[in-house]
């Protein structure tokens, strides 16, 4: 074999995981809020949290096939966490979310030994259970979470001793992008990782992995760990940027949002998450005026139209679009 | 006596009622060529499937050189040297060919769980993977989604698969099921070239290449092992022509 | 009446009505493994059925119990040739997300129609109050319940084993490609399988109205209990059904009379640990 013949199949591979000019797009578009819309840079923080979540979901569901109905258990966690430590003292924003998201990771690290053991409806159930529990448990455990009513008394220092958290959103959108941004490239590196393959092979075929002599139990604790941690520190920005926690970072709702939000992108993709988290949220905050029945109308037929239309979500649909118009160039 | 590559010893296994193995006994030693044939729902997969640890026995053992593999989950086994491929296909269907292989081979060195670092870097696997498929005439379509692939080029890549752990003992399931006489050249000549270190135990239906490749040929009716020996032997045993070949061999000496 | 004996007829009251609700479910899951989250919503429409025609139309309860059975049925028909069907070869998340985007639309449409607010439903006066018996006052509703129930259960048994269409479901509930091997009609079994379950929630819906109320959240909030019940009972079984129903039924009772404030931790908590002792459930097969 010549070293021409062995370079090429590397070429094709290397030329898979080249930054693309529309991400490169994307990224800058991102800095766009600053500039064009100072007024939304609230919402703007909000979308950066929620991709943040998708991202982790992104990495169990569309990469590891591990469907959760009880997501936002971590991002709940990582929410409390952050909340609690600067409550008790802490408000130091870097070290409390990296704290947060490791307490978050902890907790998913030990989930996960349950999680790997099973699939299909056994496994939707759990994660379902998992959620529930700790929201009935933080509901009861007021003194600690305090229940209904929410966490009282987190004070976010400023960010590195200067960049102080304004009203109008500056810094906590500057705080959520950045934070994106740089687990963004961690999971991208994952996904081209010798990990990220065996992800998809797990996904794709968790027997035949086994069969290739794939440890596929210790792989899905690995990436679910990860993904605890990451959906902890979203919500552990969260809490620091509104210096609020209530109980429904734990919720169903938010379990079932995230859910919406990565299959109305696109799962697998990365970037489907990240699209889907724009829209939804985008969304939302047009038709928050409308009573919350109306809103899960809407939601309701949007996921019947993306699994009967577009099973792979818009950034499947566009995919394919563009392939059409290639195809017929 | 000198070890054998892969043993069977007394295997029993039964779902409620229905006996799938009744005291199996199965030697393969290194290098061998060995061919499971019987009649269908004989129990020839499910001993497979006892063999690499997706079922578990009710009695019996499982040697893997000179260990007990018995108690080991199959990932287990598949690192001590046993590979198997599957009767109908289990591919990854969205990984490319190449992804496939190199995934396996990943495996094998054991770095598959690192994910700091790109893909791109493990040259040696990738080389490695290529050089596997290349054998195996699918260098051209390396880049093809497994689920695009032709069905032979399929099944190749089944055994590519198996070959990327770089077996001991490979257990083939009926490798040429479903494969057209045209596609089935690559395949032989696949098997053919398989290496003189792997011992290798296949199912097959095809009488053609039992009587090519098999050096042994092991009769199983209704869970347990009715006969074994060479393939002239099988071909001309009464029994054996009763329950199983006589059809066969009359349909094979035709054509 | 001593709070023990209470609380185990209550219980069981409600585990009767939760086993009319998840007995469909177990048994369409069983068979086809089709995720269908939106079992609750037709339990609901048989609800708000028996709710339109008693107060609007005027008809007397029993009149419209067999009307929302039928209801729920009808729908479940329509909803599975319009689109379940193409589903069944489909992965659990997109069965999941097909099924939640119905069940979304259902509370929408049903709040929407209905309110938000609980429905009222006037019983007929022979099944108010309470019988005393044995010096214990035993509602009168939650008799007719458990009779129900269990009347319904003899007839689903003996349907099961005694009649051909019950072989046939059995088949296909323990072997799916061995079924079609043997000739039977497995898509037209399952259709069939369907109607019968989801009309049974429906009944499942009107009866529950006066012992938990009836509200456009209905769909969802028995939803989690219905799957508690299928999940710990096991698949395609009607005594694993039976025997999960009356465990949450009197559990879920229990821990609110006894600890209100830990109630449902405990119900999520045993169910998740029984889930992962026996993922198959109680007793499920596979």
């Amino acid at each position: 074999m010549t070293s021409t013949t062995i370079a090429a199949p590397r070429d094709h591979l290397q030329a898979q995981m080249r930054w693309r000019w529309g991400e490169i797009a994307f990224w800058l578009a991102t800095l766009l809020p600053f500039i064009l819309a100072p007024d939304y840079l609230l919402l703007a923080s909000q979308v950066a949290i929620a991709a943040l979540f998708v991202l982790s979901l992104d990495l169990i569901l569309g990469f590891a096939g591990i469907v959760s109905l009880g997501h936002a258990a971590y991002f709940g966690t990582g929410a409390y966490a952050a909340g609690l430590i600067s409550k008790w003292g802490w408000g130091e924003p870097l070290t409390g979310l990296l704290l947060a998201a490791l307490a978050a990771g902890l907790f998913g690290y030990v989930t996960s030994f349950i999680i790997a053991r099973f699939r299909h409806l056994p496994l939707i159930m759990i994660t379902l259970g998992i959620g529930l529990l700790l929201q009935e448990s933080a509901n009861s455990a007021s003194w600690l979470t305090g229940g209904f009513d929410g966490l009282q008394g987190i004070h976010t220092w400023p960010i590195l001793g200067r960049f102080r958290f304004d009203l109008y959103g500056y810094t906590a959108y500057g705080y959520a992008l950045a934070a994106l941004f740089v687990i963004f490239l961690g999971a991208r590196r994952l996904i081209h990782s010798p990990f990220g393959l065996a992800l998809r092979g797990i996904r794709d075929n968790s027997q035949r992995m086994r069969a290739i002599g794939a440890k596929t139990h210790s792989h899905i604790r690995t990436i679910y760990t990860i993904a605890a941690m990451i959906a902890g520190a979203a919500g552990a920005i969260l809490a620091q940027t509104t210096e609020t926690v209530s109980l429904e970072v734990l919720g169903f709702q938010r379990s079932a949002d995230v859910l919406v939000m990565l299959i109305l992108g696109g799962t697998g993709r990365l970037y489907g998450g990240l699209l889907g988290a724009v829209v939804y949220m985008v969304a939302r905050d047009q038709f928050s005026g409308l009573n919350p029945q109306y809103w899960y109308f809407w939601i309701g037929l949007l996921l019947i139209a993306v699994v009967v239309v577009l099973p792979n979500g818009l950034l499947g649909g566009l995919s394919l679009l563009t392939r059409r118009a290639k195809a017929q160039s | 006596m000198s070890e054998s590559a892969l043993a069977a010893r007394g295997i029993d296994k039964r779902f409620g009622s229905l006996i799938v193995a009744a005291d199996v006994d199965l030697t393969l030693p290194p290098g061998a060529r060995h061919a499971l044939i019987g009649p269908n729902g004989a129990g020839k997969t499910t001993l497979i499937n006892l063999m690499t640890g997706m079922l578990r026995p009710d009695g019996g053992r499982i040697l893997l050189g000179r260990e007990d593999v018995t108690a080991l989950a199959p990932e287990e086994r598949v690192r001590r040297g046993l590979a198997r491929t599957y009767q109908i296909n289990s591919l990854f269907p969205h990984l490319t060919a190449l992804e496939s292989v190199t995934l396996a081979v990943c495996e094998r060195r054991r770095v598959a769980q690192t994910w700091w670092r790109r893909l791109i870097a493990y040259r040696e696997e990738i080389e490695e993977a290529h050089q596997i498929l290349g054998a195996l005439m699918l260098g051209t379509v390396c880049h093809r989604p497994a689920r695009e692939l032709a069905y032979g080029q399929q099944r190749l890549l089944e055994i590519a698969l198996a070959l990327a752990s770089r077996p001991k003992v490979l257990l083939l399931d009926e490798p040429a099921a479903g494969v057209p006489r045209e596609e089935s050249k690559e395949l032989f000549s696949a098997i053919a070239g398989l290496s003189r270190d792997i011992a290798v135990l296949f199912i097959e239906h095809d009488m053609e290449l039992v009587f090519r490749f098999a050096t042994r040929v092991i009769v199983m009716v209704g869970g347990s092992i009715l006969v074994e020996g060479t393939p002239a032997e099988i071909a001309s045993d009464p029994q054996v022509r009763a329950v199983y070949l006589g059809k066969k061999q009359r349909e094979y000496h035709r054509g | 009446m001593p709070p023990v004996l209470g609380v185990l007829f209550d219980g069981l009251a409600y585990g009767m009505l939760l086993f009319l609700l998840s007995v469909g479910l177990s048994v369409t899951l069983g068979m086809m493994n089709f995720v269908n989250l939106a079992h609750c919503s037709f339990a609901m429409l048989g609800g708000y059925v028996t709710v339109t025609l008693m107060n609007r139309v005027g008809w007397p309860f029993f009149a419209t119990l067999p009307a929302a059975f039928v209801a729920a049925a009808a729908a479940s028909v329509v909803l599975e040739r319009a689109f379940f069907r193409r589903f069944y070869n489909a992965s659990d998340l997109e069965q999941c997300l097909l099924t939640i985007g119905i069940v979304f639309v259902s509370i929408a449409a049903a709040a929407y129609i209905y309110g938000t607010d609980q429905q009222p439903v006037q019983l007929p006066a022979f099944l108010r109050g309470s019988i005393a018996f044995a010096g214990l006052n035993f509602a009168i509703y939650r008799l007719f319940l458990i009779g129900i129930a269990l009347i319904i259960t003899v007839v689903l048994v003996a349907t099961l084993e005694m009649t051909r269409f019950g072989a046939q479901v059995r088949a296909a509930v323990n072997n799916q490609r061995m079924a079609r091997g043997l000739g039977i009609d497995v898509d037209a079994l399952f259709a069939v399988t369907f109607a019968l379950g989801s009309g049974l929630a429906g009944l499942g819906g009107a009866l529950a109205i006066d012992l938990v109320g009836l509200d456009p959240s209905f769909a969802f909030t028995y939803l989690i209990y219905v799957l508690i019940v299928v999940s710990v009972g096991g698949l395609g079984s009607i005594g694993g059904s039976l025997a999960a129903a009356m465990l949450l039924g009197v559990s879920d009772i229990a821990g609110k009379y006894y600890v209100p404030a830990v109630g449902s931790i405990l119900i999520y908590l045993v169910m998740t640990v029984l889930i992962m002792l026996r993922p198959a459930g109680i007793f499920g097969r596979r």
